[in-house]
């Protein structure tokens, strides 16, 4: 039996106000005012489509480990590099790179899934387990539709043949180019044609038949859909879709649109998520992804899903939230605002690729050392052994930090550093195994950064080489608990 | 320990440059200003000098790499020039290459001198970067104040100082050297400052305001040094001769190891420890006269008295408060304004400090001359209080 065996999501902290955008734009687009209303969720300044992955995978993996991971697909349409490959940031983010397949999916809302069903098929012909990520960070036009309804997240899902939570039961897709959007090599947004078009000679002609056929294989009645799964920005289209195959309404699921919006290609799975974190043993999920045809997967939830280990999921990262009303951050932070950053921001941050090789598991995996003499943890890793009373040469064997949590030892807010989100916080923490390091901190506030604050890891984006078109350097950095 | 250098090596003459935002100059004129004055000061051709430690520490934004700026700007006789870098200790490392020369008899007469023009970058604040390739992908993203705020933060948390009673000895700090730097017509900062003003200064980096550090200046310093005899011989009066040069660096047991608690200067301890032995201070106390310490901010000068033995670990802020490091308190520290005031021209910095002793010694002090100061202290923290190079002078009337 081939399925999914672990879950995970990732959301960004910040939520921003989408009547905070309107009322910024309404000169402009008086006309939006009715999709002024709840939140979209909005990266911060060092989160893209690579490290909300990276979060989303740690957090499926709470349950399984990394080192087992044999394919690892990542699927975006927003993927920061390229040419360089996404995935194997993501796979050296979580120390894997021995055999381990690594792909990037992308080009269409429908590439989470179309991940999926790769995911899977490879678990199920003996490929051992699959990671599959999704994440989306799509930029919007100032004053559009999409910028309201789009958010910022990621979704990941471990596909396995055993202990599975939601077993595969049957899957069918159609690939067709048909163009509803596209965003061009030379630009940077989304160009969408008009919505009734797109209703009519699109989803109620492209999606039924495909959902009808997976039915018909997977031999079950429309009926027998417990959790509906269709991402659209036209919130009937997905009621109107389960209607015309004979899917209850009840069984339709929310589009998560209020406070969270539509995550692009990873949203398929976000709702998957949400939906396997209450889905009860028997249920039947139907997930749907349309982009140039359409995917259709059919699971059933197992008994296994109510042993699943506890993690953060969706609902405990939508949990996490602050509000922002500061439309212009938002501009600033997606790089839209031509903002006075001064001479600070000039520095050069040319990244000697050579260093970064040799250094990879020190910076993307934040693997430390544990000295075999005296038992010391410490970061980095370094010839000799940094226990003042021990000093020991070639002593330390590789040892994780990621997941550990840290106290902050000291810190502080500074104004004078160049930061896109001044003041810059930052600090020493400790880590109660052993080991200390002087860390940027992200996603803190005033009120949560204190002296002996619980801080965990996460990996995040600290520089942006734009010289050389934009080559993101990625850390890990602390963040309040 | 060593034998050490106690009396081995004399100051024969010192000079200093005006020290500020030197828009007039380069580094080229500043060098020259604080050399006239201390060929002059020394009374020896410049021929006779032997070998010379040239010091700077950001030397990327204004001379370059090398001995060759300093011998080409003064057109020396090509004799032996080192360059030396060794962040804000730059200018006491340039001191002390020149006297241990001295004090080998590998040269009769050795130069020192310390330079930094860092007021061509078109911005405030100490030129910035983020260090070596692979510190630049994982070092925080900080700056000097950050760093020695939290310096800060620790030592309250050490203590249990509350954070209104630091931000006042901190204050007081920086109120004292500004007091101290209207007397010195060759200070950057020469207008002395209400406490009020210091208190409610905007935010650098939180707790450290505007007033708790120090500004960016440009200057020079120079020292020629031999030894008491050659002085004597040269008919020198009220010799002032070294009593001990120490230093010590980091070795990553603070930055890296859970031991440090981040309250103190670990190599500031150990640094001053070995300077009072090889100098025969028993109790430095009662028995140091003046200090100039690496007030770099207000906070480093506080936690620097107690690491340097002077007060009690823990109540530095206590004696801070109580005026004891004041102009007319038992042991006055910055009478020259400090770094706060007087300035931080980086790589003279050290030099800068040991003029003014040399000054206060031979009675040449002018408005802020103490009364009979025989034993002077010299301090310069190079780094961030989790990883730092710690350098310590002593130096007195030679008796």
């Amino acid at each position: 039996m081939v399925g999914i065996v672990a879950y995970g999501a990732y959301v960004p902290r910040l939520r921003l106000s989408r009547q905070a955008v309107y009322d910024a734009n309404k000169w402009f687009a008086a006309g939006l005012r009715g999709l002024a209303k709840g939140e979209r969720s909005m990266a911060n300044w060092d989160e893209d489509s690579i490290t909300m992955a990276v979060e989303a995978s740690r957090d499926c993996l709470t349950s399984h480990k990394a080192e087992d991971v044999r394919n690892l697909y990542f699927a975006s349409t927003t993927h920061p590099f390229k040419d360089r490959q996404n995935a194997g940031v993501i796979g050296t983010a979580l120390n894997i790179e021995q055999n381990l397949l690594a792909s990037d999916v992308g080009g269409s809302q429908k590439a989470g899934t179309s991940a999926l069903i790769a995911g899977l098929n490879a678990s199920k012909n003996g490929g051992g387990p699959a990671l599959v990520a999704a994440a989306d960070k799509r930029l919007t036009r100032v004053a559009s539709a999409n910028e309201l309804n789009y958010g910022d997240g990621a979704a990941a899902l471990l596909c396995g043949t055993e202990n599975v939570i939601a077993k595969l039961v049957g899957h069918h897709s159609v690939s067709m180019d048909f163009v509803d959007h596209f965003r061009g090599d030379e630009s940077d947004f989304d160009y969408n044609w008009e919505e009734r078009w797109i209703r009519d000679e699109g989803y109620s002609k492209i999606v039924p038949p495909a959902i009808k056929a997976a039915l018909a294989a997977c031999k079950l009645k429309g009926a027998d859909i417990s959790h509906f799964i269709m991402p659209s920005l036209m919130p009937a289209v997905p009621k109107q879709m389960a209607k015309m195959c004979g899917v209850g309404e009840g069984a339709v699921r929310d589009l998560l649109g209020a406070n969270l919006g539509d995550t692009g290609c990873a949203h398929a799975l976000v709702m998957l998520v949400d939906a396997l974190e209450t889905a009860k043993e028997g249920d039947k999920i139907m997930v749907v992804a349309f982009g140039q045809g359409v995917d259709v997967l059919v699971l059933e939830v197992t008994a296994e899903n109510a042993r699943l280990p506890k993690r953060k999921g969706l609902s405990g990262w939508m949990k996490r939230r602050k509000e922002e009303t500061n439309y212009m951050k938002f501009l600033a932070f997606n790089e839209m605002l031509p903002i006075d950053k001064g001479m600070r921001a000039e520095f050069d941050k040319k990244t000697a690729l050579s260093i970064l090789w040799r250094k990879r598991d020190m910076i993307y995996g934040l693997v430390g050392g544990k000295c075999r003499v005296c038992g010391t943890v410490q970061f980095p890793r370094t010839p000799v052994c940094v226990n003042p009373n021990c000093h020991a040469i070639d002593s330390q064997d590789p040892y994780n930090m990621a997941g550990l949590e840290a106290n902050v030892m000291s810190f502080t807010a500074d104004s004078l550093t160049y930061s896109p989100d001044p003041p810059a916080y930052y600090g020493m923490i400790t880590f109660p195994e052993g080991g200390r390091f002087m860390a940027d901190f992200t996603d803190s506030d005033k009120e949560q950064v204190k002296v002996g604050a619980k801080m965990r890891m996460t990996f995040r984006i600290r520089d942006n080489d734009q010289i050389r078109g934009g080559f993101k350097r990625y850390f890990w950095k602390a963040a309040p608990v | 320990m060593a034998r050490g250098i106690k009396d081995k090596v004399a100051i024969l003459g010192m000079g200093c440059s005006k020290f500020g935002e030197r828009w007039d100059s380069g580094a080229e004129e500043l060098m020259l200003e604080a050399y006239k004055e201390c060929i002059a000061d020394a009374g020896i051709d410049a021929k006779q000098i032997n070998a010379a430690w040239f010091s700077t520490a950001i030397d990327e934004v204004h001379v370059g790499k090398s001995g060759i700026p300093l011998s080409t700007t003064l057109r020396l006789p090509n004799i032996p020039v080192t360059h030396v870098e060794n962040m804000c200790a730059s200018g006491t490392e340039a001191f002390r290459g020149a006297c241990y020369a001295v004090a080998s008899g590998a040269a009769d007469f050795a130069l020192a001198l310390g330079v930094e023009k860092l007021k061509d970058t078109g911005y405030g604040g100490l030129p910035g970067g983020r260090g070596a390739p692979l510190q630049q992908l994982w070092n925080a993203n900080g700056t000097a104040p950050g760093n020695f705020a939290q310096l800060a933060t620790a030592y309250m948390t050490a203590h249990g100082v509350s954070a209104d009673d630091l931000k006042k000895a901190i204050g007081h700090v920086s109120w004292k050297s500004h007091q101290n730097g209207a007397k010195n017509p060759k200070a950057h900062l020469q207008k002395a400052v209400d406490m009020e003003t210091i208190l409610k200064a905007p935010m650098i980096a939180s707790p450290l305001g505007l007033f708790d550090c120090c500004g960016v200046s440009d200057g020079a310093a120079a020292a020629i040094v031999t030894t008491p005899e050659i002085a004597k011989s040269l008919g020198k009066s009220n010799i002032v001769s070294v009593k001990a040069l120490q230093l010590s660096v980091s070795n990553g047991s603070e930055s890296g190891h859970n031991s440090w608690d981040g309250s103190y200067f670990h190599t500031t301890r150990i640094a001053s420890k070995k300077a009072y032995e090889e100098a025969g201070i028993k109790n430095p106390r009662n028995e140091v006269s003046m200090f100039e310490v690496h007030d770099c901010f207000s906070v480093t000068e506080l936690v620097t008295m107690e690491d340097l033995h002077i007060s009690e670990t823990g109540k530095g802020w206590k004696d801070v408060l109580d005026g004891f490091y004041d102009a007319d308190g038992k042991i006055p520290c910055q009478i020259d304004g400090g770094l706060k005031c007087f300035g931080h021209p980086i790589g003279a910095s050290g030099l800068r400090m040991l003029y003014e002793m040399y000054l206060q010694f031979q009675g040449r002090a002018g408005a802020r001359q103490l009364k009979d100061p025989r034993i002077g202290m010299t301090h310069n923290l190079g780094g961030a209080p989790r990883e730092n190079v710690s350098s310590v002078a002593i130096v007195g009337r030679f008796e």
